[in-house]
């Protein structure tokens, strides 16, 4: 049985070796006035795979990813995107640089129809006239591309994109979510507890939209509270707990006991 | 009323088994101005059938011009509103700019166009400042607006020191908007076009365009929008600017309604541009409404004051029915809204 514990230097071996990490951080530290949310982590993502993220409550989980994708600046820290630092003031920065986020408050605008959801702050214009200087938007094209991306993620269940989200059960609308933080494009994938609020069969659709990323070659980071999940879709498991990086682990290397008590603080790593 | 039978169908696994109200409550909630065009022409026909001098083209016609001003506000609150914020200060911020017109019109013998120009600065400059107050002070939008609505009625009627300024005393541009010509032998005026202008062209923005889905995502939900890239203060404040624009619009229509402008005459008219929205089907919680049913709204507003004084009747009884009218209204969109899980 062996442990990484430092992720920077050791690298996961379970996955790819020497590689260098699609996403970085070292060193966060983040405080709510007297509250520590995040006292110095460090995380690695690497190319082409799931990195779970567990941890108990307030043990700085949704801050970690916050930080990580702009909705929140660390007080202290750097993170790498590709190697390069980057500053995110923004999620938009983040977004910009091809990280998208499913929050773990879903970031959907319920009265928008799942097309306008999927684009939106990321509207496509008409060409010509039209579109540069009346700047009226391409509905039509925005809708073809919103059904060809939910079928190619095989949400198959999502086929009306003029339907408001608000109509739509937890599930699609996590699956709208997703679909959204997949479908352009982008670099890096997070999101935060995906299926804390869904059935089994819907958490089934979703993971299996996880495994669709990444056979994509689209690397995913993914908070769930849930074992059996983590232990089903990571390839790694980071232990998030007190504010740190308690140790980061592999599905092979330990056991779902076992890594909960390095969650709980009952085992050292 | 549902009622459930013990013999289970097979196939009522796969039947929608929402009860004809609560299908109808769907329906009511994907096309927000069903509800007013409903009333719109209900209203009609009652009041066509309790006076014959109702659906005269004359009297349609006055209706029309009697809500070119309200209607116009009403625009402008619709925006606000969409927001989930509110504006008491639109009837404040038209007569403060339409005395800045016509002072700028009869007393320096500047073009007229100079006039609307200036008009048109005032209006864009009350709406950045309500704009300022709710973005950067983070006021709530009742509070700032109730704030600048005493402000800009005071400003008024220093500026003006009270006085109305007559419509002959002005350039013929200066009140334009209250000439009326026949269109299929009814008389439409010039302010009743602009006012459908104004709709039409924030119909399209609304619907068609990129800013369009942000105002109704920051009125949705702010925090989500924020997450979704969208830059909430920025949106907000474009807003506010537009609402100042249409404003100064509602001034120039008034200037050509009233024949004058006058600081006394329309400060009131906030709280009609509100029923007007209101009654359109446009929810006073943000990001649920179209544009089309705050214009219903607007002339649902006047078909029941022209039918009440047609039938008769008192002026506090027009006031009492647009007061029922707007409690009505809030219920059914309470109701509505509960279509959300
Ligand atoms: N905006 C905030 N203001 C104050 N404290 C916060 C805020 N966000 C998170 N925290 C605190 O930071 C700690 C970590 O929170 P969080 O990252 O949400 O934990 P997790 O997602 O692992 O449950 C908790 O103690 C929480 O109360
Ligand atoms: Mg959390």
């Amino acid at each position: 049985m062996t442990t990484i514990d430092d992720t920077s230097t050791a690298g996961p071996s379970a996955v790819v070796p020497h590689a260098t990490p699609v996403l970085q951080a070292r060193g966060l530290v983040k405080t709510f006035g007297r509250v520590v949310g995040l006292d110095g982590v460090d995380l690695a993502l690497y190319p082409g795979e799931v990195l779970a993220i567990i941890g108990d409550n307030g043990a700085g989980k949704s801050t970690l990813v916050k930080c990580l994708t702009g909705a929140e600046v660390p007080d202290q820290g750097e993170i790498l995107l590709d190697g390069e630092k980057v500053h995110f003031k923004r999620p938009q920065d983040a977004r910009a640089a091809g990280i998208e986020t499913v929050y773990q408050t879903l970031a959907v605008s319920p009265s928008l129809d799942i097309a306008s959801n999927l684009f939106l702050g990321r509207e496509v214009r008409r060409p010509g006239f039209l579109g540069k200087v009346l700047r009226l938007t391409d509905q039509a094209g925005m809708r073809e591309s919103a059904r060809r991306e939910l079928r190619e993620l095989g949400i198959s269940t999502l086929q009306d994109v003029t339907v408001p989200v608000e109509n739509l059960s937890g599930g699609q609308r996590q699956a709208v979510a997703v679909a959204r933080a997949a479908a352009f494009g982008s670099k890096v994938v997070v999101l935060d507890e995906p299926t804390a609020a869904l059935g089994v069969r819907e958490s089934g659709q979703v993971l299996e939209l996880v495994r669709t990323l990444r056979d994509r070659g689209i690397p995913v980071i993914i908070i769930s509270h849930n074992m059996p999940h983590v232990f089903e879709i990571a390839d790694r498991i980071h232990v998030q707990r007190l504010g740190r990086c308690a140790a980061t682990i592999t599905p092979q290397s330990h056991s779902m006991t076992e890594a909960v008590a390095i969650m709980t603080g009952a085992a050292q790593a | 009323m549902t009622t459930t039978t013990a013999t289970a169908d097979p196939a009522a696994e796969f039947l929608d088994r929402r009860s004809p109200l609560e299908r109808a409550r769907g329906v009511l909630h994907r096309y927000p101005a069903l509800s007013p065009a409903i009333v719109l022409v209900l209203s009609v026909i009652v009041f066509g059938q309790l006076n014959d001098r109702f659906l005269a083209l004359s009297n349609l016609s006055l209706i029309t011009q009697q809500v070119a001003v309200v209607g116009t506000l009403a625009a402008a609150q619709t925006l606000i509103i969409l927001t989930a914020g509110i504006d008491l200060s639109v009837g404040a911020v038209m007569v403060l700019a339409s005395m800045v017109m016509a002072q700028v019109a009869s007393g320096s013998g500047a073009p007229p166009v100079l006039a609307l120009a200036f008009g048109l600065l005032v209006g864009m400059a009350c709406g950045a400042l309500n704009g300022f107050l709710v973005t950067r002070l983070k006021l709530p939008p009742f509070i700032a607006t109730l704030g600048t609505f005493n402000v800009f009625t005071a400003v008024a009627l220093l500026y003006s020191r009270g006085a109305t300024v007559r419509g002959g005393d002005m350039p013929a541009v200066m009140t334009w908007t209250g000439t009326t010509f026949p269109v299929f032998g009814v008389r439409v005026s010039t302010g009743v076009l602009l006012m459908l202008g104004a709709y039409l062209v924030l119909a399209v923005a609304l619907s068609r365009t990129a800013w369009g889905k942000h105002v109704y995502a920051v009125g949705d939900d702010k925090d989500a929008a924020r997450l979704s890239g969208i830059s909430v203060n920025r949106v907000l404040l474009s807003v506010y600017l537009s609402a100042g624009v249409i404003l100064a619009l509602a001034a120039w229509i008034q200037i050509g309604r009233a024949n004058a402008a006058s600081p006394n005459v329309g400060v009131d008219m906030n709280l009609d541009s509100i029923t007007a929205v209101v009654i359109g089907g446009t929810s006073l919680f943000g990001g649920r409404g179209v544009i089309w049913g705050t214009l219903l709204g607007a002339l649902i507003v006047g078909v029941f004051r022209n039918g009440l004084s047609l039938a008769g009747l008192d002026v506090l009884y027009q006031t009492l029915a647009v007061g029922v009218l707007v409690i009505v209204a809030v219920s059914l969109d309470q109701w509505i809204r509960k279509v959300r899980k």
